[in-house]
């Protein structure tokens, strides 16, 4: 008994107010309370594409096959911009703790040096997440929509599956890097109809090719879709489109939002706020919130890109 | 009150210097090159079926954890906060994830045999 009487007033010494029972002020414990449950929503939604991705297995585009390009260069690059993207948002992370570093040593030009660092970094992610979306909404080589919203390739009959594009059927050329000409249903029936080697084939893992009859009967109250927005999706699946927008957009609504912290900190890092307060513990919390981007742009590159 | 909503937290002896932030930096720089070079090539022998996805598979996911324990630990300083801290601030997520996960793709695959029936 003696014990608990003397266990009760420790604990009313460490929690009764006044101390950090954690050894973490209260913004800062905060800050973490606040990144624990944001994990959870963006786990919910990658768990969410994950279901979705289970459920419509054989429709699923490979993400490979969709994010295939690269600023000015030719010719299909899977993987290397979105890896670019990564290394971006990793350097913006380690110029941030380089700041939370040179703020425990009260180094002022250190802190706005690297948090300066830090916003750049944080405005070309950004820069490079519109690029990725605009190549996305405006599409690639365009495909076709069975009457039951199943998004199919054009496909040469024996070609192994490679992808014909619908600027190809139309016009017979090669489709210039980054022509987005628009091609109407009916041009696209009537250049099927002519070029009687082309037929069709399913997107994703399952890539079978359909038989040139069977194609030509499926072509009837077909569609051509180019691109990718909330109801139609050329690569595949439209829950995929919906994902990627829903996912990517609202982790790059968090890059952007941290970016605008990031600001607000700065300015008052400019003005001295920290220097005067003794302490650059902002820096830090702001730091915690950049992060934690860092960290769900981790995931969101795996499950998204990679898998 | 305002004492303690406005004091610093309390300094944890983290390593000295910077050179253990570039450690950091260079071990999530290694991993993604290996993820984005396994993503690329994509070896036939490491696309057979494991754990009911690819071996692949398995390797990315267990390299993003690995990626994720050091900007956790190292970036954001969790590794050197109190033991009592660290603890609720991991287990919620520990515990939570693998079950939601679990749940929604097992769901998932049963839709989906459903579906082709």
């Amino acid at each position: 008994m003696a014990n608990g009487a003397a266990l009760e007033q420790n604990t009313s010494a460490l929690w009764g107010g006044g101390r950090q029972p954690f050894g973490a002020s209260y913004g800062k414990m905060m800050m973490w309370f606040f990144l624990l449950s944001d994990a959870l929503t963006f786990s919910g939604f990658l768990t969410a594409m994950g279901l979705y991705r289970f459920k419509y297995e054989e429709t699923w585009p490979v993400a490979e096959d969709v994010f295939t390009h690269f600023p000015l260069l030719h010719g299909e690059h899977p993987l290397l911009f979105v890896a670019l993207m990564t290394f971006i948002l990793i350097l913006s992370s380690v110029t941030m703790v380089l700041a939370v570093n040179a703020g425990h040593k009260n180094n002022h030009n250190g802190v706005v040096l690297w948090m300066g660092l830090t916003i750049i970094g944080g405005f070309m992610f950004l820069g490079s997440q519109a690029w990725e979306w605009s190549h996305f909404i405006s599409g690639d080589k365009g495909a076709i929509q069975l009457k039951d919203n199943t998004v199919v390739y054009l496909t040469k009959v024996g070609s192994e599956g490679e992808i014909l594009s619908v600027y190809e059927l139309v016009t017979g050329e090669e489709k210039p890097h980054g022509d987005h000409t628009e091609f109407s249903t009916g041009d696209v029936v009537s250049a099927f109809g002519l070029n009687t080697d082309v037929t069709l084939r399913y997107p994703g893992k399952a890539e079978t090719t359909m038989p040139r009859a069977e194609a030509v009967k499926a072509f009837e109250s077909a569609k051509v879709i180019q691109g990718a927005n909330l109801r139609e999706n050329e690569y595949g699946n439209v829950l995929f489109a919906d994902f990627f927008f829903f996912v990517t957009g609202f982790h790059g609504t968090h890059v952007f939002s941290g970016v605008v912290l990031n600001i607000i900190v700065f300015i008052n890092v400019l003005m001295g706020t920290y220097k005067q307060r003794g302490h650059y513990e902002m820096v830090e919390k702001v730091g915690l919130y950049w992060h934690f981007v860092d960290l769900v742009w981790v995931f969101v590159f795996t499950f998204f890109y990679l898998v | 009150m305002s004492e303690h909503n406005t004091s610093p937290s309390e300094h944890h002896d983290g390593p000295e210097g910077t050179a253990w932030i570039w450690k950091v930096f260079w071990i999530l720089l290694a991993v993604t090159t290996v993820e984005v070079v396994l993503g690329i090539i994509k070896p036939e022998i490491l696309l057979n079926p494991f754990l009911g996805t690819t071996l692949l598979n398995v390797i990315f996911i267990v390299l993003t954890i690995a990626k994720a324990y050091y900007i956790v630990a190292e970036f954001m300083h969790l590794g050197h906060e109190r033991k009592n801290f660290i603890w609720t601030i991991t287990l919620p997520i520990v515990i939570l994830i693998p079950y939601l996960t679990f749940i929604l793709l097992s769901e998932g695959g049963y839709m989906n045999v459903l579906m082709n029936q």
